[in-house]
This record gives C-alpha cells, sequence and structure tokens, in this order.
C-alpha cells in the first residue's frame, strides 16, 4: 500500500468512527433522557405552573425557558403560532430555568405581572425587548422598565409584587425540577412528556405532529 | 541512496504516527465538547488550541513527505505540554485550590473530567503531547 494511500485511509476510517460513536452516543442520551423524562413526570407539571390553552388539550408542551435567552425569544412566536393554530388540541406549560445572571429577577417581574394578569403581555414585550436589556448574556432589570413603562403598564406596582416570598421558592422549585428533568439549557421542550431528541425547530414540529396525530 | 531511502520511511513512520496521535486526540477532544457536551475548562482549552494544529500541520508535512515539519510541530508540542503539565498538577491537587486561574464556568479540577470515571482527560491529554513530543524528536534525531 502506498504511503499516501495509509494516510487518507486513517484520515477515512477515523473519520467515520467518530462519526458513528457520536452516532450512537446520541442515540443512546435521547433513550436516557427519555427515561429520565418518564421517571420524573411528575415534576414536569406542578401546581403552580403557567399554563395556557384549553385545559382539555391532549397535547401538552411543557417548555422551560429563560427570558434572557436568544433561542427562547425565536421560539416564542412558534410557540404562540401553534397555539393559535391548534386551539382546542394543544396547550402550554411555562417552566423556568433562569441560567443566565439577573434572570431570576426576570422572572420575578414575571410572576409579579402574573398575579396582576399580565403575565402573557408581560412575557411579549420582555422577549421583544430582550435585546436591551441583556448585556453580555446578563439581565439587567433595571434596563427593562423603561419598556415596561413604554407599554402603559403599571412598573410600581409590578415592583411592589416582586418581593412576594412565594417567588424564590417557585424559582427553586422550577430549576429542581429541571435538574432532575434533564432541562439544563433553554429552551428545553418536552411534548407530552417526551424531551426532544435533538434541538431545533423542525424536531419540535415533528414531535408535535406525531403527539397530535396519536392523540387525534 | 538506500540509506536516504531507508531513513525518509522511518521519518514518514514518526511524523505518520505523531499526527495519528494528534489526529486522534482533536476528535476527541470535539468528542467530548461537542458530543458529550462537556464544556471544556480554560486549561482544556489552551491545549486544544496546541493540540488542533498538530493535526493539520503534520498531515501537511505528509504530502509529500517533508521532515522539516518538525521544525514547526515541536515548539507547538511543547507549548501544548506546558499547559497540560500544568493542568495535570492542579487536577492531581499539586497545585493549591487558591491559584485555580479558572473559578468561573467550568472548573479545571472538576471530576466531569475523568471519563468512564477513571480516565482523567487531563492525563489522556498529557499522555498524547508526551508521545508527539518524543516522536519529533526521534524524527529530527534521523536528519
Amino acid at each position: 500500500m502506498k504511503k499516501n494511500h495509509i494516510v487518507i485511509s486513517s484520515l477515512v476510517v477515523i473519520s467515520l468512527l467518530f462519526a458513528l460513536a457520536a452516532y450512537f452516543y446520541s442515540a443512546q442520551q435521547t433513550e436516557t433522557k427519555t427515561k429520565l423524562a418518564t421517571q420524573n413526570a411528575k415534576a414536569l407539571i406542578p401546581f403552580h405552573a403557567i399554563k395556557k390553552g384549553d385545559p382539555n388539550a391532549k397535547v401538552t408542551i411543557v417548555e422551560f425557558l429563560d427570558p434572557a435567552c436568544g433561542t427562547c425569544k425565536q421560539f416564542h412566536p412558534v410557540i404562540k403560532e401553534l397555539l393559535k393554530k391548534y386551539p382546542k388540541k394543544i396547550n402550554l406549560v411555562v417552566r423556568y430555568a433562569p441560567l443566565h445572571p439577573g434572570s431570576d429577577q426576570m422572572v420575578a417581574i414575571l410572576e409579579s405581572a402574573r398575579s396582576q394578569g399580565q403575565f402573557w403581555n408581560v412575557l411579549d414585550i420582555m422577549f421583544e425587548s430582550q435585546e436591551f436589556w441583556t448585556i453580555n448574556h446578563q439581565a439587567k432589570p433595571n434596563l427593562f422598565w423603561p419598556y415596561l413603562k413604554g407599554y402603559g403598564l403599571d412598573v410600581e406596582s409590578i415592583q411592589q409584587g416582586m418581593k412576594n416570598p412565594k417567588i424564590s421558592k417557585i424559582i427553586q422549585q422550577d430549576l429542581s425540577d429541571g435538574q432532575l428533568l434533564g432541562a439544563t439549557k433553554t429552551p428545553t421542550f418536552f411534548v407530552n412528556g417526551k424531551p426532544l431528541s435533538s434541538f431545533g425547530f423542525e424536531q419540535l414540529m415533528s414531535l408535535v405532529q406525531s403527539e397530535l396525530e396519536a392523540n387525534y | 541512496m538506500i540509506f536516504q531511502q531507508e531513513n525518509n520511511s522511518t521519518s514518514w513512520t514518526l511524523i505518520f504516527s505523531a499526527w495519528l496521535i494528534a489526529f486522534v486526540s482533536s476528535l476527541g477532544s470535539l468528542f467530548f465538547s461537542e458530543v458529550m457536551e462537556l464544556v471544556p475548562c480554560v486549561l482544556c482549552w489552551y491545549q486544544r488550541i496546541f493540540m488542533f494544529p498538530l493535526a493539520i500541520i503534520l498531515l501537511v508535512g505528509l504530502f509529500p513527505l517533508d521532515k522539516k515539519v518538525v521544525n514547526y510541530a515541536l515548539p507547538i508540542a511543547i507549548i501544548g505540554l506546558l499547559f497540560t503539565l500544568y493542568h495535570c498538577l492542579l487536577f492531581f491537587g499539586f497545585i493549591p485550590e487558591n491559584l485555580q486561574p479558572c473559578s468561573k464556568g467550568v472548573s479545571c479540577a472538576d471530576d466531569s473530567m475523568e471519563l468512564f470515571g477513571f480516565l482523567p482527560i487531563p492525563l489522556l491529554s498529557l499522555i498524547a503531547f508526551l508521545i508527539i513530543i518524543v516522536l519529533l524528536l526521534k524524527t529530527r534525531m534521523q536528519q
């Protein structure tokens, strides 16, 4: 065998081995993730979680999100579209995974807004203005207040509501449930308790589609 | 003439082996970070910075065989080895905790760096850099 051939075939063989190992590893990971989610199914939808859509819908999307996460912002309109498209068939549960520094403050704003019936409104505003109040992947609540004011919301009463001690308990609960379920990145989706095999818009869509077909 | 050919053949084998190790190490570290999603710590990054170019430069040195590649590859490998040595000392606790350069993000002395629960990644890196350096030095002696 010529020396050049030896080099090229080693290159090809090792690269192939890499691809194979990667394939098997992720297949196995998906299996463990699914197992983790089924074992801890009770942690998926606690009483305190925010829900949207028809409670009788047979397809439930649970989303662990971080208000300061750019990918969550990108998924936000997609999820809204899904809920609009299948109002009777799909509902949504939002869980918090405030993994960025300062995000817990943003969650506190959301929870406070929730007690005033403004949760979804404020979440929309938050994602819309995200680039202006996140600096170097850090959430800066102080930069967010002008946007809330701009939309005619009562900033002071929301700030007052953030002091509620229940909020930090909810955040703790969501963080530990996230750990339990393997939701260590944002956003993490579960559709009827099933995690995505790999991350992406299309993967989410096809999982939702298959659950719709299975249940209707 | 025959002596020259044999000499070339040995050099080729040495450089090829060094490349093989650099290539496997590079892909291995990519496997840890991209497939297993272990976040590389700061010291791991520095070692990667010096391992990745070896996989390229040694390959170039094989097409066609250019023994001078040792001159370029050796400094890279030695700097990589220094980082690895430091990392191993840190990992096995010879350098105290408060001297750690990576307090934020992933700790360089973290347990997650143990492959299969017993093979520390810094040790693998140390072995790889050491073998590469020995092979390159041997190539140099051939000249």
